[in-house]
């Protein structure tokens, strides 16, 4: 038996394997940093993300197989991979400080996000059933871990175990699906399944079915979507709030793109079955995750169902099924991501030690008291809500326009009024900011370098798209034109 | 008699598993947990994937199970109480979904036909050369990427559970 070892494309692994590999060495330097000062760790982890950004651009405009048809490098997983790594650079700042003030400044927080990172940028260049599900597990263990950074606080606690058990169900539909798919085609190659669904003419075989809507049961919670979404309000609310930030955007950036790639490309003659699925679970996201977000108190909770929201709008642009719709999910994902990262980011630099301000009632007043970061958070909650000139509003106006020109105009009629009822719950935050008298004492606000960085950067991505939205708009369609 | 052989061992499988769930002493769990191992072994060998069964019994009901029933055992842990049910409705939706799904799925295999291309190791290749030699074969080969990311995995998931339960981080 010979064994034929498969070129070794580093290259093609480049981003990956710098993140791995810092991941590993920010390991290490902890070990030889002071007990609660180890913020060179967190250091470390930024320089390795920059790195594993320059090395995307070699990578850019030359789609390709590596690893015996493993993971495929094309200007898709390379625009995703760039927002995860923007999240994880975001959330890595963000937590500077915030893990000092709780307590737990620990190295090996950051190499947790990094290790998640990298799980989700194999999902997103997966080729492969098996490569998706593994990038999905790596990044799924991470997070769990992550969720109860804060071992001292029950909520951490809970959060993590919910997590944990709800995520592990959802893992085993996902793998169920998987081998439905298998045994219907006798592959779990995206290209192979592809290639085998165009050829044969038993589109009906239930087995196939059964696995795709197990599939869809399966990325389904890993995005929030309802009837799916039971555990994300929880964990949300109970993780420490730079993990939110980074679940809420990463995981959504990561499992989207594995999600367009399964079945708007190897399930491709699926369309018509799966559309219908779709064209019901977003109407259900959007209008549960923006109608149950009017009546939270809690300022992690509400950002949590809009999250939910969120995913709705986004699965508008898979159900439209032309370029314009999945070159909008990518521009999407941008604007989302730093908008909600900055909304994360005020949360945080607002919240005291534990459960401190984390009630909307809380906000009474910030805008006078702190009229920067008042302002900050308007423009992220406008962004959110979609009101121009803001990244959201952009992003939304071109998911809707992909859901109209591919014909489903009810579909858009809801998004529309979705957004409506969702200006609500954002404005209201605002209101109470700008209108109200503080309820309590806002002093001790504690500005950090590394948050201001973080927050300049949000807000710079969150206008900039906004404003000038066609570069950006020209980079997501780049990216799908040789999605294979 | 392959047929009565599976049959056999996923009832037991089956039901070894529900009794994990159900039992209230962890102990008694624990040892459900076993057997669900052992008979996942059989159904591998069923398939002629001698080499899987002989990794399941060894690491999983073998080395993993030992380790969690001397935790149990060493925390001395009591009968679970158990917890008031706020929603009996609840109860009866998730096992009413569940009766559906398991319905929908079992006549889906129960009546199902395998278009699919077949795999290229057949049994006669396979054992040809040695299970185990075949399987590494595709490890380190075809498979090397899977593999790796694997290795992440378990790095992550090591220092996760460091980071849980170190007393002293």
């Amino acid at each position: 038996m010979d064994l034929v070892i498969p070129k070794i494309d580093a290259l093609s692994l480049c981003p990956e394997l710098v993140l791995s590999i810092t991941a590993m060495l920010v390991l290490l330097v902890t070990v030889y940093l002071p007990k609660g000062r180890k913020d060179p760790a967190a250091y470390v982890g930024l320089l390795g993300i920059f790195i594993a950004l320059m090395s995307l651009t070699l990578l850019w405009g030359k789609p390709r197989y590596a690893f015996n048809n493993m993971i495929m490098v094309d200007n898709f997983s390379i625009f995703f991979n760039m927002v995860i790594l923007v999240t994880a650079a975001l959330s890595i700042l963000m937590s500077i400080t915030y893990l000092k003030e709780e307590g737990m400044s620990h190295g090996e927080f950051y190499a947790l996000i990094l290790f998640s990172a990298v799980g989700m940028m194999f999902m997103t260049a997966g080729a492969n059933l098996i490569t998706i599900f593994l990038g999905l597990e790596t990044m799924s263990i991470s997070l769990y871990v992550l969720a109860g950074f804060l071992r001292d606080s029950n909520r951490s606690n809970e959060s993590a175990l919910k997590y944990l058990l709800l995520g592990a169900f959802s893992s085993a539909f996902l793998l169920y699906g998987i081998a439905f798919i298998y045994g219907a085609t006798g592959t779990t190659d995206l290209k192979g399944i592809s290639e085998f669904l165009s050829r044969a003419t038993y589109m009906k075989d239930p087995m196939l079915l059964a696995g795709m809507g197990l599939l869809l049961v399966g990325f389904g919670f890993k995005i929030a979507t309802v009837p799916f979404h039971m555990w994300t309000p929880d964990v949300y609310e109970g993780a420490p709030t730079s993990v939110t930030a980074f679940m809420s955007v990463g995981v959504k950036a990561a499992v989207f793109a594995a999600f367009v790639r399964v079945f708007s490309h190897a399930l491709w003659d699926l369309q018509p079955d799966w559309n219908q699925l779709l064209w019901i679970l977003a109407v259900l996201t959007m209008t549960l995750g923006n109608v149950i977000a009017i009546a939270q108190t809690n300022i992690k909770r509400m950002l949590a169902y809009s999250s939910i929201a969120h995913a709705g709008y986004i699965m508008m642009g898979m159900i439209a099924s032309n370029e314009l719709g999945t070159s909008s999910i990518l521009f999407y994902m941008l604007a989302y991501a730093f908008t909600n990262l900055g909304a994360f980011g005020v949360v945080i630099l607002f919240g005291r030690k534990g459960e401190g301000n984390l009630d909307i009632e809380d906000y009474s007043g910030m805008g006078f008291k702190y009229p920067v970061l008042g302002l900050l958070m308007a423009v992220f909650l406008f962004s959110l809500a979609g009101i121009p000139p803001t990244a959201g509003f952009v992003g939304k106006f071109y998911i809707f326009s992909a859901a109209v020109k591919a014909g489903y105009i009810w579909l858009a009629i809801i998004g529309v009024m979705n957004s409506l009822v969702s200006v609500y719950y954002y404005l209201r935050v605002t209101v109470m900011m700008y209108m109200k008298d503080p309820v309590k004492d806002l002093e001790g606000l504690h500005w950090s370098p590394s948050m201001i960085v973080a927050l300049i950067i949000a807000v710079a991505g969150t206008l900039l798209i906004g404003i000038f939205p066609s570069p950006y708009l020209d980079l997501a369609k780049q990216s799908v034109l040789h999605l294979m | 008699m392959t047929l009565f052989f599976f049959l056999l061992i996923a009832i037991v499988t089956v039901i070894s598993a529900i009794l994990v769930i159900v039992l209230r002493n962890p102990i008694h769990s624990a040892l459900s947990l076993v057997l669900t191992f052992f008979s996942i072994a059989g159904l591998y060998i069923l398939l002629n994937a001698q080499f899987i069964a002989a990794i399941q019994v060894i690491v999983y009901a073998g080395a993993i199970m030992v380790l969690f029933l001397f935790v149990i055992m060493l925390l001395n842990l009591e009968k679970e109480k158990r917890v008031s049910e706020k929603h009996p409705l609840q109860k009866a939706f998730g096992v009413s979904i569940a009766l559906f799904l398991l319905g929908g799925i079992g006549s889906i295999v129960a009546t199902g036909v395998l278009y699919g291309n077949m795999g290229t190791e057949t049994a006669a290749k396979v054992s040809a050369v040695g299970n185990t030699k075949a399987i590494a074969g595709l490890l380190f080969t075809d498979w090397v990427l899977p593999f790796e990311i694997t290795s992440i995995l378990l790095i992550a998931a090591i220092v996760g559970a460091i980071v849980l339960t170190k007393k002293e981080l």
